[in-house]
């Protein structure tokens, strides 16, 4: 087994489901009944992207794990999403934010997976980063319009921006696993996606009266296991099932 | 999914009895009747009222399931679960349209659910402590909204009944998923099956409550009928139900909680059906009335989600009409 390919993999299907289990929080309580229908298809989106890579992720580790044991069946300290996807919902503005700074990633990573030297890893990619740029246009009208909309609505991007933005980096970091992928060219390089990101998020912004501050300080320590107070919730949430009716199927 | 006990819709109406008879005569043709045909204001009023109910029923009711999205026990389940609650969202989104060609507006609806004027299903006032609930709402509670929504697709106001083809469809797949995450559970440990028993004592009776009071003392069943709004009376309809569902919980090996249910096989003219124990009316009006455990909860978190977003629909609303002025403005150029 590759152990670079299987935590690699890690890292993305933790953002995926992260991020996903994030969006679904709004479901039923969303601003608009056409947002109802909308961010829970965006948690449908980030979640199976999940499934399909954790299930990779439990084949390349070869020990019987699935994509439940791995989503579910691990301490806190072994969840290696960014620290960006696990930040709270907020409101609607530091989540359509989220979701597009994170798919601002995700659709060019996907675009250059679809040249792996990976067949399931180039599989995954076609799927997802037709999604990804699906979410690129839904958040990022968002963004636009409460960037351009209201005084409160600006007021209110702009502190999404301000608090979001120094989470940007993490996206960008390679660890020594992602760097072990990249150089077998199976997975992107990540920092290699700079510029696409700066781009699609820059256009947006342009378009919602916003800028896209600098950041001195970013915040990182996600890919690591060192998640903020907040994930433990999260965590404790997602496997309550799991972890009080042990060893079931459901 | 929604119960067919239309609450409170006052089906009078002032025309000419010649133009009501020239009305019930379409009716009676089983001629589909469209939003620019002329209508009884009565027939009008019960739809909007009917169509209402249904849409704000589909939108609560994404609370009680959607209390489970973040915690369903894997993740096929979960996907599940996400695709469901966005199905009732967009089942709501078709009723609102529907009723939208009768004159009222998604807001003017939107208000009355929040200010308690309009009314939404029973069902959707108790609480989804266990997973275990997940299936059992999908199994009975839409199955019981099958039950009623059948027949709508057959209901004489053309966008209704076409909204309720694709609904059906929908339902009758969640009702299958409900019913085989429940068939998971039973065939699963003690504990489980124990926490899908649990579930079934406290949602049997309040599914059977979803068809409404019975005949006798449904005021407004008769004119619907005469409209072919309905087509199928409360009582036989929830008839139909449990015979269709007893033998499910049977396949399950789960009690259905009514020391009184037996096979009677004179019923039905004959073909056998179950006689029944009476249902508490007492709690069935208690809920309808506002005081349900969650009625209150409901409204609650429907009003949090409508003021929270105000600035977002607000801010769109303004966004638009800035686009709209700039491009205005350029053409003008």
């Amino acid at each position: 087994m590759s152990v670079a390919l299987f935590n690699a993999l890690l890292e993305l299907g933790d953002d995926h489901l992260i991020l996903g289990h994030r969006v679904s929080e709004w479901c039923g309580h969303a601003p608009l009944l056409e947002e109802d229908l909308a961010m829970p298809n965006m948690a449908l989106d980030n979640i199976g992207a999940s499934r399909n890579i954790y299930t990779y992720a439990g084949e390349v580790e070869g020990k019987g794990r699935d994509e439940d044991q791995l989503a579910y069946l691990r301490l806190d300290r072994e969840y290696k999403n960014c620290l960006l996807v696990e930040r709270p919902n907020e409101d609607f503005a530091h989540t359509m934010l989220k979701q597009l700074y994170f798919s601002a990633f995700m659709e060019p990573y996907w675009q250059a997976a679809l040249s792996s030297s990976d067949e399931t890893i180039r599989g995954i990619a076609g799927k997802a980063v037709k999604e990804m740029a699906y979410h690129i246009r839904h958040a990022g009208e968002w963004v636009i319009r409460l960037g351009d909309g209201t005084e409160e609505s600006a007021k209110r991007m702009k502190e999404a921006v301000e608090e979001l933005t120094p989470y940007v980096e993490e996206l960008f970091v390679m660890s020594a696993d992602a760097q072990e992928c990249a150089d077998d060219g199976i997975l992107p390089d990540r920092e290699a996606l700079r510029a696409q990101w700066n781009q699609t998020v820059a256009n947006i912004f342009d378009q919602a009266l916003l800028e896209l501050p600098e950041v001195k300080y970013p915040q990182l320590g996600g890919r690591t296991g060192h998640h903020g107070e907040e994930m433990g919730f999260l965590l404790a949430e997602l496997q309550y099932v799991q972890r009080a009716y042990p060893g079931m199927s459901w | 999914m929604y119960s067919q006990g239309l609450i409170g819709a006052d089906g009078t109406t002032e025309e000419t009895e010649e133009f009501l008879a020239a009305f019930q005569a379409r009716i009676d043709r089983e001629e589909k009747i469209e939003p620019n045909d002329p209508m009884p204001e009565g027939y009008r009023k019960t739809l909007i009222r009917q169509i209402g109910q249904h849409a704000h029923s589909e939108i609560v009711g994404m609370l009680p399931e959607g209390n489970w999205i973040t915690r369903a026990p894997s993740l096929r389940r979960k996907a599940a679960l996400l695709a469901k609650v966005q199905d009732e969202g967009g089942h709501g989104l078709y009723l609102y349209s529907a009723a939208e060609t009768l004159g009222v507006s998604r807001e003017q609806m939107t208000e009355e659910l929040l200010s308690g004027k309009a009314k939404y299903s029973s069902i959707f006032n108790y609480p989804t402590p266990t997973w275990a609930d997940m299936g059992t709402i999908g199994w009975l509670v839409d199955g019981a909204a099958i039950m009623n929504q059948i027949p709508l697709c057959r209901c004489s106001y053309g966008p209704y009944a076409r909204a309720m083809i694709r609904v059906c469809k929908e339902e009758s797949f969640h009702q299958r998923q409900g019913y085989e995450l429940l068939i998971s559970l039973c065939n699963g440990t003690k504990e489980q099956k124990d926490m899908a028993q649990d579930s079934i004592n406290r949602w049997w009776w309040p599914s059977l409550m979803m068809f409404g009071p019975h005949d006798a003392d449904s005021s407004h069943s008769e004119q619907s009928m005469k409209w072919k709004i309905k087509r199928f009376s409360n009582d036989e309809l929830r008839q139909k139900f449990i015979d269709a569902t007893v033998p499910q919980a049977e396949y399950l090996g789960l009690t259905v909680p009514d020391p009184d249910l037996k096979w009677n096989p004179e019923k039905n003219n004959g073909k056998g059906g179950y006689d029944h124990g009476e249902i508490n009316w007492v709690e069935f009006w208690q809920v309808v009335k506002g005081h349900g455990q969650m009625n209150r909860d409901r409204i609650k978190a429907r009003k949090k989600a409508w003021n929270d977003g105000e600035w977002v629909r607000d801010a769109a609303l303004a966004h638009a009409e800035k686009r709209a002025a700039r491009q205005t403005a350029q053409a003008a150029e």
